[in-house]
């Protein structure tokens, strides 16, 4: 009986090993330890074993059937893992085709700046608002302490549609609106598209996009003005960025001035960018002027704040390295593709 | 303005920087300096020579071999130039050194390089130069010969530096002079600046021409009619004028400001000009009839020929100089040709004056001429300056001897002194600074500008010639400048926290950009100003009221003098450059406003509608333009049934393909294919689609808020519906009769197949729906269902449409 099992043993492993395929292992199962198996056979002529020796027996043939299937089990596994890896070596694909993509729009530098931008400030606690970009002359002008024929009214080109509505040449009118409103503390930007009677160069448009900021509150410093345009332009151009204040005239502003950045191509040292100088002008800013206050109805001796503009173009053509203003303007996709 | 670096240290003796330190330090005190020339950049060793021999060349004869005693040492020099004589000085440029540019005027950056070489077989070592060559002009130099080498005085010594004799070891900075500094349009401004910026001494020139035992109201008078436009007039005689070349410093100081030498009368004027910001004229006083000057209004109707020749019209808000019989010059821009200086003056007349700035300024814009005088005049100068400007030029003309100075001035003076005072407040000064810069110190930079202090009322005193000065925010810029805009300190502003936020309005447009730009869309910008010539474009009707536009009264030209009413144009101009660009399958979309003006003419504000427009040609069709509109609307919360009415009368759109956008009651929009002769009329050949959103509809009707409604739990039943429709029955017929039969249990119903074609008879197409019912609360039964679906299917029939299978 013991020589018997082993033999079927010997014969059932013989077999797993040589089969060749999957369904020969099926047959192979059958023929070992299906109903009319061979193994079963065995179980089946148990009657005529001696009562005394059937646990033995039974337990010889129980290992039996349990080391064939184990081996039927391993080699079973092993052979689908390499039917598997077969198919999966067939199934070749050429990655380096094109994906196949949506093909998604682009936003116009001039958002992707202003955006920048208007992250840099909504961080700060800075609300965005907008104005009429058809304005009355007194926002314009008037209000911002540039009185009727003033000088400083004829260095901006103003476009007017009469005496008193003209298409606005600075998004500084929204501070006084905003002002005149009266909800103080004030922290905003607004951004927005102005007019100035330029012709149409690679400098020059005559319509483009300012981004005012307005800061009015008890206490409000040029050292404030200082830290908040130095904190934005590092954000803005990277955390190297130097900024210089020079002194300059704005009629809404006193003190004023004008803020140089170190230019975020060569970092200063002077480059075609640059025209060699290390610094580009990005903006003009200074504390709000109290006449200015006054009029938009503010006590300049309790309040104080600070005013800056930005050219959005500028920063856009700046940061983007774009070398001509009127490609902001004629939307040829190969060019609204490259942001 | 443009000044010579001597110019300032001839008044601030103590200066001495290099010009990289004079700019940056100037910039950062508020004088902006835009750049800085060095006139001997270009030029290196050049000296003075002495022709001891000059000979003929033996193989050319239009050149000459010369001998040149450069001090200590002779030089062989062949030369082209037939000016030269035995005997002369002229400048040399050695071996190893460099000129500016060729004879011809044309320099080259960095100058040209000296080589030793050989002409026509003879050894040149250097090279005599003319003015060209030492990158100046007979202009600037007007005793530089017509054409040949420059030709040094004899005074001068052999082999010293000929750039310093000639007035080019020096720099020309050029400044940016903001409109509130009329004081620094004159180089003593600017030397003021220097002397405080580099805490030296500022000392101006000491004038003082008491002129001969006459006096001038002898000789003439001096009316000013309107005080108003003419706050002070001041004028002084000078007799037996002697007319010639001004000495070589002036020329040298005016040529290096730009100014062109002419004698020394015209030179006296310009220099002062130059050196005070105050503008100057001279009459011939021969010209002036009776020995008079009238200063008043001009007549309606009035020419006169101002002294370019232009006959010029008048009219009675501009100042007039007059003499007793005629006007002889406008006043502050430009003198007439009648009273021209002659060659042969034997005496003039000096005006120096003030003027009403903003008279000037109008005045000139009328007559369409702007001079220099007026572009100084404009800014509204100083009436404190007249008599000072005035001696200094009588100064000059004694010490040129360029005449007699006739003792006594006219001055009639209707200005009022503003002897501003401001209340000195160090500590608010130090407030609004954020600063905590001493007294002392802030009174130390204020004195240094020449402003007075008084301590007894603690009141700073301002010069007349700083008009700008007005309050205590304008003393703080002062202190802060000198103390240094880099020393401030750097904080935040403190206060009370605000919220940092988008308004509504941006924000609904920053999802509509993501939308547009997830469907393909890119953003362009076009102008708000247009052409009237649009609307014929576009097709609009001739009464439509799109076509009365607010017009800009001082357009750029007539194709910008239009605020546009409507955005087509500019997304349809984006597309035909594209087009023209060969650009394939392109998709724009701008936002930006339209204005509609409340009443013609304009009196109001207009409405400024925010339009997003959206144009493509291409790859995708209407359908795609519509599929955008519904994702956005989605996007935006607006839930509710979107009605698209192809009754949109759009003569700009295919009338087959288009429609309105209409939701919640509003029209909202619309879309449409552009009808082939508005593309005609952009020169674009594809089928082009456009759509347009009314975004003040969008804003009001748009949702932020989301609520979650549950995930259904009872199964849903499906019904297919396959239709042979009429044509011109729109699927939208087909959709109400579902929705309404279908009632509350229709949980959707959905296109699945639209065809037309082979298998389809004429004028029909096949349509397939399903309809998809639910109940919240049981699972359907088929007999609910049947019922309904039995409805429907009767409702279908009766438009006509017939069921398949």
């Amino acid at each position: 009986m013991k020589e018997l099992l082993k033999a079927i043993r010997e014969e059932a492993i013989s077999q797993i090993i040589n089969a060749e395929n999957s369904e020969k292992l099926n047959e192979i199962k059958v023929a070992f330890l299906g109903k009319k198996g061979k193994l079963t056979e065995v179980l089946k002529s148990m009657k005529d074993v001696p009562q005394e020796d059937r646990p033995k027996v039974g337990q010889l043939v129980n290992d039996a059937r349990v080391e064939i299937e184990t081996r039927l089990e391993e080699v079973i596994s092993r052979k689908l893992k390499e039917q598997r890896e077969e198919r999966l070596q067939s199934e070749i694909i050429d990655v380096t085709l094109p994906g196949r993509r949506n093909q998604t729009g682009h936003s116009h530098p001039n958002t992707i700046a202003l955006e920048e931008v208007e992250r840099i400030f909504v961080g700060m606690g800075y609300e965005v608002v907008e104005g009429p970009e058809i304005e009355f002359d007194y926002y314009n002008f008037e209000a911002l302490n540039i009185p009727a024929d003033h000088p400083a009214k004829d260095e901006q080109d103003t476009f007017y549609i009469n005496k008193d509505i003209v298409l606005r040449t600075q998004t500084s009118p929204v501070q006084v609106r905003v002002m005149e409103e009266g909800n103080l503390p004030i922290r905003m930007i607004a951004p927005g598209r102005v007019f100035r009677s330029d012709e149409v160069d690679a400098t020059h448009s005559p319509s483009f996009h300012q981004i005012e900021g307005l800061v009015i509150d008890k206490n409000v410093t040029f050292a404030d003005l200082k830290g908040t345009l130095e904190l934005f332009a590092k954000e803005l151009f990277g955390e190297d960025t130097k900024v210089k204040f020079r002194p300059h005239h704005f009629q809404f502003t006193e003190p004023s001035a004008e803020v140089d950045v170190t230019c975020f191509k060569c970092g200063g040292k002077g480059c075609r960018m640059c025209k060699g100088e290390g610094w580009i002008e990005i903006l003009g800013c200074g504390m709000v002027h109290p006449n200015v206050l006054r009029m938009s109805g503010i006590d300049p001796e309790v309040y104080s704040g600070f005013a800056f503009g930005v050219g959005l173009e500028r920063i856009a053509l700046l940061k983007y390295e774009i070398d001509d203003m009127r490609l902001l303007y004629e939307n040829d996709i190969r060019f609204l593709r490259q942001f | 303005m443009k000044t010579p670096l001597s110019w300032i240290k001839a008044y601030v003796p103590d200066l001495s920087v290099t010009n990289q330190e004079y700019m940056d330090a100037m910039t950062l005190s508020g004088t902006k300096v835009e750049g800085y020339t060095a006139l001997d950049a270009d030029l290196d060793k050049i000296v003075v020579g002495q022709l001891i021999k000059i000979e003929r060349h033996p193989d050319a004869d239009k050149l000459v071999v010369c001998q040149v005693d450069i001090g200590g040492e002779t030089i062989q020099i062949v030369t082209g130039a037939r000016n030269v004589k035995e005997g002369q000085k002229v400048p040399v440029v050695l071996v190893g050194g460099r000129v500016a540019g060729g004879h011809d005027g044309n320099t080259v950056t960095g100058g040209i390089k000296i080589k030793k070489g050989k002409l026509r077989g003879v050894e040149s070592s250097g090279m005599l130069c003319s003015i060209e060559e030492l990158g100046s002009t007979k202009e600037m130099y007007p005793d530089a010969p017509e054409d040949g080498i420059y030709i040094l005085g004899d005074d001068t010594k052999v082999g010293e530096d000929a750039l310093a004799l000639l007035g080019l070891r020096d720099s020309v900075f050029e400044y940016e002079v903001t409109s509130n500094r009329v004081d620094c349009f004159g180089v003593l401004g600017i030397a003021r600046e220097a002397a405080a910026t580099f805490g030296k001494e500022f000392i101006p020139p000491v004038v003082e021409t008491k002129g001969n035992a006459e006096n001038v109201r002898d000789y003439v008078s001096v009316e000013v009619l309107d005080g108003e436009l003419c706050p002070r007039f001041c004028a002084r005689m000078v007799k037996n004028i002697k007319i010639g070349p001004s000495p070589v410093w002036m020329q040298r100081r005016l040529a290096a400001a730009g100014i062109r030498p002419i004698n020394n009368i015209v030179d006296i004027t310009n220099y002062v000009m130059e050196e005070y910001g105050q503008p100057m004229h001279a009459y011939d006083l021969e010209t002036l009839a009776g020995n008079r000057i009238i200063v008043k209004r001009a007549q309606n109707g009035e020419t006169f020929q101002t002294l370019d020749g232009t006959l010029r019209n008048l009219d009675d808000e501009m100042l007039m100089i007059c003499d007793g019989e005629k006007a002889v010059g406008i006043a502050g821009i430009m003198g007439g040709e009648n009273s021209k200086i002659r060659d042969d003056v034997s005496t003039i007349l000096f005006e120096s004056a003030c003027f009403d700035g903003t008279n000037v300024r109008r005045s000139g814009k009328r007559l369409g001429l702007r001079t220099d005088a007026s572009g100084k005049f404009e800014k509204g100068l100083d009436p404190q300056n007249c008599p000072a400007a005035l001696d200094r030029a009588c100064q000059l003309i004694e010490e040129l001897g360029a005449g007699e100075v006739v003792g006594g001035m006219l001055d009639v003076d209707n200005s009022m002194p503003k002897n501003t005072r401001i209340p000195f407040d160090p500590a608010k000064i130090n407030a609004l600074l954020g600063t905590e810069i001493s007294t002392e110190k802030m009174l130390s930079y204020l004195t240094r500008i020449d402003l007075g202090y008084d301590s007894t009322v603690q009141e700073i005193l301002v010069p007349s010639f700083r008009q700008d000065l007005e309050c205590m925010a304008d003393i703080a810029e002062e202190v802060a400048r000198f103390y240094g805009y880099d020393n401030i300190p750097t904080t935040l502003p403190g206060g009370e926290t605000t919220v940092g936020r988008l308004s509504r309005k941006l924000r609904i447009e920053g999802i509509t950009r993501n939308v547009a730009e997830y469907c393909g869309f890119s953003q362009g910008m076009c102008y708000s100003f247009e052409s009237p010539k649009v609307f014929d474009k576009l097709v609009i009707p001739q009464d439509s009221d799109l076509r009365r536009p607010v017009v800009i009264t001082n357009p750029l030209g007539e194709d910008y003098s239009i605020m546009r009413t409507i955005s087509l144009n500019g997304i349809l101009s984006s597309l035909a450059t594209n087009y023209n660009q060969r650009n394939k399958d392109v998709r724009l979309y701008e936002l930006g406003n339209i204005y509609l003006p409340k009443q013609i003419p304009v009196t109001e504000l207009p409405q400024e509608r925010m339009q997003l427009t959206l144009g493509m040609y291409g790859k995708g069709d209407f359908f795609d333009l519509k599929g955008f509109v519904e994702e956005l609307l989605e996007r935006l919360g607006m839930n509710k049934k979107t009605v698209y009415n192809p009754e949109a009368g759009k003569t700009f759109l295919h009338p087959r393909k288009q429609a309105l956008v209409q939701y919640d009651g509003a029209v909202i929009g619309y879309l449409g294919e552009v009808h082939p002769e508005v593309a005609d009329n952009y020169g674009i050949k594809e089928r082009t689609y456009v759509a347009v959103l009314d975004m003040p509809e969008i804003y009001d009707r748009a949702s932020f808020d989301r609520k979650y409604s549950g995930v259904a739990k009872y199964p849903a039943v499906t019904r297919d519906l396959s239709m042979v429709v009429p044509k011109e029955i729109f699927v939208s017929r087909i959709e109400e009769v579902i929705e309404k039969r279908g009632g509350k249990l229709l949980e959707s119903c959905k296109l699945f197949d639209i065809y037309e074609g082979s298998q389809i008879k004429e004028n029909y197409k096949s349509v397939a729906y399903s309809a998809i019912f639910r109940a919240q609360d049981r699972t359907l039964e088929d007999k609910e269902i049947s019922g309904i679906m039995e409805k429907i299917i009767e409702d279908l029939k009766a438009l006509g449409i017939e069921l398949r299978g």
